[in-house]
């Protein structure tokens, strides 16, 4: 198909009355590309200090009938997804995913939950995952894919549970990026970002707006308040070579 | 896909007649706009945000070629392949080719409009090869075997009972006594049937809203989550997609993916927004192992730089449709073709010619809402216009109207004739009419007055009472 990709672009500088651009002005378009110059933010949330952040963040997921449960700290979170899952009246099976902020949270204090680590497969029900930030100015959550973090997780289980570090949350899609970009050694991005702002839905029929079309009926957040004990990307990376 | 625009007129008044269709867009006519207003009140920033789009969109296509080739060697660097394509018969092949090479059986579908375009489902079905539908509507109208009638809502113009009956007939291994009264029971037999299909489909196709050059990433916006298992499932993920779709980077698709949801559905954002690299990575637990682009022109290079450059801004969002007095009163069959609506009566023509897309220009008011709500201020009255204009230098209006149109301007180029005649035409109407005032038909302009009737003037002309007045 090199065929079809020359006469496209010869089509296109044709109709823009040039050849290929001179090599200045390529280069301050690979410039303007490289700056990640940001266009307007709206004021928002970038208007607010971190605590009306996080604030906004959970009002604004639970506009998008997200469910939110705050908890003080990771030792409170198999609690929080225990009591989640018998009010839900679900089964205490969960696929987590096999990533070490996850592993780090205390399961053996609820022996009850019976838990698989993993990629999800069509018959789960529950899955839990962490997530990469959580976007305060329309309540998303940012997810990626990885070894550690399968994207089955986030699509397949009707009922889908995240894990979001306080400190994960920030004002915008450009700072979640930004944060993204510092994570990760190389300039390649996961396969997959998954913005995800509430369950599953569909108003395809009448503009009935149903939830759980395909994807996750259900998506609870647990908000950790204190979550020193996973703490940073650079903690994190340590843990990864020491469990290698 | 086949185009039946030439005929729009009588599909027009089919729509008009049809009373599933005229319920249907009732409910359409006062939902998607009002949450559109709704959510660009939340937002005070949302005009000037709409300037930036425009600019980006405007900067991005002054430079496609540059653009394009380097999304492509991002995509290629990262363990991609673009198949650049120049028409939808090339499109269908490069997508056939892939499907081949690995023994695909079944293929999961995400919306796409481009695969519209390439009419790639009768195509595949053609090949020995089944394509599914995933998105809720077009699940519904696949099994139904319509076209969208909708640009983001495919199955709009259908009513619920109508959608039961379609189920009731395709899956006819469920209980036929089975309950389909509310749209909440057919959602939940939609995703139990196609459940299994997600599962063990060989190949997903998907579209893509944007691309992005810095990253050669493709970007779909879904509320379903079908496109996400779609792309994930399946060892093969094909985008198929159209050269003005890139942007430069990732914050330029944060500006537009503002724009997008608010503009379609009112939503702040929508459920999913993904944005996908390439196939999965080594250690990777699930994804597909292949990815391709099909990148398609299909017309559009051959827009830039003439007076529909403009139309190539367009980020699909459906708000010129949801606005439209036409498009609520005809609906999208009416069109015959892939895009309806607005911005379907000036990229219809641009993408299969005018000759074929006969009156779809003149399906407007100018009553100018299309361009008033569109994110990227494309001004598509001035466009339709520009169409009437070619419509009328290639001799493809009928011949009373050109005739008529020529003694109009024979007239309108002699003020003291035209404004005689305008006294005179003033007094007879309204010395006719004084009684009830309106009229029921009139000579040479029943079309007019069989479906509405005609206000008769009060006597005298505007311009006579104005020299009276100023005399």
């Amino acid at each position: 198909m090199s065929d079809g990709r020359e006469r496209i672009l010869g089509a296109i500088r044709k109709s823009l009355k040039r050849g290929p651009l001179d090599s200045n002005t390529a280069a301050q378009l690979r410039g303007r590309v490289a700056a990640h110059q940001r266009n307007l933010i709206p004021a928002r949330a970038m208007a607010l200090d971190h605590a009306g952040q996080v604030d906004l963040f959970i009002t604004m997921a639970g506009e998008v009938q997200a469910t939110v449960a705050r908890v003080g700290s990771l030792a409170a979170v198999p609690e929080a997804v225990a009591d989640y899952l018998a009010a839900e009246n679900l089964t205490a099976e969960l696929v987590v995913a096999p990533d070490p902020n996850i592993d780090a949270i205390p399961w053996e204090a609820r022996p009850l939950l019976r838990i698989r680590r993993g990629r999800a497969e069509g018959a789960d029900k529950v899955s839990l995952t962490p997530c990469h930030a959580a976007i305060a100015e329309t309540g998303t959550l940012m997810l990626i894919s990885g070894r550690e973090t399968p994207t089955t997780l986030n699509f397949l289980p009707d009922t889908h549970i995240v894990v979001v570090r306080r400190d994960q949350v920030v004002a915008s899609y450009e700072d979640a990026l930004d944060r993204l970009r510092a994570d990760r050694a190389s300039d390649k991005l996961p396969r997959v970002i998954n913005f995800i702002t509430g369950p599953s839905r569909t108003a395809d029929i009448e503009q009935h707006i149903e939830l759980g079309a395909h994807g996750p009926r259900c998506l609870h957040i647990v908000l950790v308040e204190d979550g020193g004990a996973i703490g940073s990307a650079e903690d994190d990376e340590q843990r990864n070579a020491a469990a290698q | 896909m086949l185009a039946t625009s030439r005929d729009f007129e009588a599909n027009a008044r089919a729509g008009l007649a049809n009373d599933n269709l005229q319920r249907a867009l009732g409910l359409a006519r006062s939902g998607f706009p009002l949450r559109r207003q709704l959510a660009v009140e939340r937002l005070p920033e949302f005009d000037r945000l709409r300037e930036i789009g425009r600019s980006i969109k405007d900067h991005t296509l002054e430079h496609l070629d540059f653009y394009l080739e380097l999304y492509e060697s991002k995509v290629v660097a990262s363990g991609g392949k673009v198949h650049w394509v120049r028409t939808p018969e090339e499109a269908c092949a490069a997508v056939l080719q892939i499907c081949r090479s690995v023994g695909a059986k079944i293929v999961t579908k995400g919306k796409s409009m481009v695969a519209e375009e390439m009419g790639l489902n009768e195509f595949l079905e053609a090949n020995g090869i089944n394509p599914v539908e995933t998105d809720l509507g077009e699940y519904i109208i696949q099994l139904r075997r319509e076209p969208p009638s909708h640009i983001i809502a495919p199955a709009i113009h259908l009513m619920k009972e109508q959608v039961a009956e379609t189920f009731r007939t395709a899956h006819r291994s469920l209980d036929s006594e089975r309950s389909l009264i509310e749209p909440r029971q057919m959602c939940d037999e939609a995703r139990e049937v196609l459940r299994p299909r997600f599962l063990s489909a060989d190949v997903g196709i998907t579209g893509a809203n944007f691309l992005v050059a810095e990253t050669g990433s493709s970007i779909i916006v879904t509320n379903e989550g079908n496109g996400d298992l779609t792309q994930t499932l399946p060892r093969v993920h094909i985008v198929v997609t159209s050269i003005e779709k890139v942007v430069p980077t990732l914050e330029d698709a944060a500006t537009l993916l503002r724009l997008l949801a608010r503009s379609a559905t009112g939503q702040e954002f929508s459920s999913y927004t993904t944005i996908s690299t390439a196939p999965r990575r080594p250690a990777d637990l699930d994804g597909p192992e292949q990815y391709h682009v099909v990148l398609l022109d299909n017309g559009r290079s051959a827009l830039l730089g003439t007076d529909f450059q403009d139309m190539l801004r367009c980020i699909r969002c459906a708000a010129c449709l949801n606005h439209c007095p036409v498009y609520a009163a005809v609906g999208g069959h009416a069109y015959g073709w892939v895009y309806p609506g607005p911005m379907g009566a000036v990229l219809t023509p641009s993408l299969i010619g005018i000759e074929e897309t006969g009156h779809l220009p003149n399906a407007s008011t100018f009553c100018g809402r299309c361009e008033s709500v569109c994110p990227v201020k494309i001004p598509l009255p001035k466009m339709m216009r520009h169409w009437r204009e070619r419509e009328h230098a290639k001799k493809l209006s009928p011949p009373v109207y050109r005739t008529g149109l020529f003694l109009w301007a024979r007239v309108a180029r002699r003020p003291a004739l035209y404004h005689a005649l305008a006294e005179v035409a003033s007094r007879v109407l309204g010395w006719t009419g004084q009684y009830r005032g309106r009229f029921r038909s009139l000579p040479l302009a029943t079309g007019w007055t069989a479906v509405r009737d005609m206000p008769a003037p009060e006597g005298r002309s505007f311009h006579s009472l104005w020299a009276k007045r100023h005399k």
